[in-house]
């Protein structure tokens, strides 16, 4: 059987490679529902220490992956604010 | 020893009801005394997938209020004497459906039938995790595709933490019945395959339903297939599903799958 699947070519095997990153995830995410809420609002409470920034201009990205996720923290700051700010 | 199944899914539209009714009438049919309880308030169809959707007049929420007494509300199947359903409620406040209520129904049922099957609503709300409530067992019914097989990890989970039984620090049986599969999808690389869900789930197999034309024939005529076309591939694979429940041993084959390339060389051979 796992000679000839050597030679599948449909889309069962996506499904199930899919399935079982996501479900990894899910499985363990249950503990933590809103852990993605809580590292928002840190690294923005962090972030606003220091730079004035919109919080609608800041995109929070996540890509979960088999063995190692990446989170993606994208903040549009201002030319002006931010050189007043470091000269503060 | 009465045996109280919850029948689940989380997705909508896999099978739950088609399932309850094959598998109560699969049981019933070995002279097991039987109830089917619909929990799907609201929107029910148990009582249309049994043919009895006419002589429905009193219902669960109607026994829980004290409206109606059981006995009264037990429609008796006209096929198979042993067989009850207990129907939802179409129109009622799904409120009305309370813990107390249910788990008065239940213990008042396990004194009079062999086996209690509840048929989950889709979803992970009131009448979900009512039906799955008491259950000594579960059958989670999934189709080998992404969507059902997550929600069905779903409900496992739910199974494990939001059960009497798992409050009491026991534990729910679960069976996993994979069904609409088709093994010549599966073997083209078109379908997750058994051993792909069951490993994904890891969860024990109770039974593979094939996918077929005699299950929809059967709800069209208000027959569970396991009565309507009892020679047919899905309710084969019913019944064997309803004999492994009952603790028989019985070998996991998919019904009515087509043979591989060679036995057909040597059948014709041998013929």
């Amino acid at each position: 059987m796992s000679f000839l699947r050597l030679f599948r070519s449909g889309s069962a095997p996506i499904a199930r490679e899919r399935l079982q990153i996501l479900l990894a995830h899910e499985r363990t995410a249950t503990d933590q529902p809103d852990l993605l809420a809580v590292l928002r609002e840190e690294i923005l409470a962090v972030l606003g220490r220091h730079v004035a920034f919109e919080p609608d201009k800041v995109q929070i990205k996540v890509d979960r992956g088999k063995s190692v996720s990446t989170l993606a923290v994208d903040i549009e700051i201002p030319n002006s604010r931010t050189a007043g700010a470091l000269a503060a | 020893m009465s045996q109280v199944l919850v029948v689940t899914s989380g997705k909508g539209g896999v099978g739950k009801t088609t399932t309850t009714a094959a598998l109560g009438a699969a049981l019933a049919h070995d002279g097991a005394k039987v109830v089917v309880i619909d929990f799907d308030v609201g929107l029910r169809n148990l009582d249309l997938v049994l043919g009895a959707e006419r002589r429905v007049v009193f219902d669960l929420i109607n026994v829980i209020n004290g409206v109606a007494k059981l006995p009264q509300a037990l429609i008796r199947d006209k096929r198979i004497e042993n067989l009850h359903l207990l129907p939802a409620s179409q129109t009622r406040d799904k409120d009305a459906l309370t813990q107390e209520g249910v788990e008065k129904v239940i213990d008042e049922l396990r004194e009079k039938f062999d086996w209690i099957i509840c048929d989950s609503p889709a979803g992970i709300e009131r009448g979900a995790t009512l039906a799955m409530r008491y259950a000594d067992a579960a059958i989670i019914v999934t189709n080998p595709e992404v969507s059902s097989v997550r929600d069905s990890d779903r409900i496992i989970g739910i199974l494990d933490a939001k059960t009497a039984k798992a409050e009491r620090g026991e534990r729910v049986d679960k069976h996993l019945l994979i069904t609409r599969y088709s093994a010549a999808a599966a073997a083209r690389g078109e379908m997750l395959t058994i051993d792909d869900v069951l490993e994904i789930l890891s969860c024990p197999l109770l039974g593979i339903v094939p996918e077929g034309k005699e299950v929809l024939r059967a709800s069209n005529v208000g027959s569970p297939v396991t009565l309507n076309d009892p020679q047919s591939a899905p309710a084969r694979a019913y019944f064997d599903a309803a004999r492994r429940l009952k603790g028989e041993q019985v070998p996991m084959v998919v019904q009515g799958a087509t043979r591989s390339i060679f036995t057909k060389l040597f059948a014709r051979k041998a013929a």
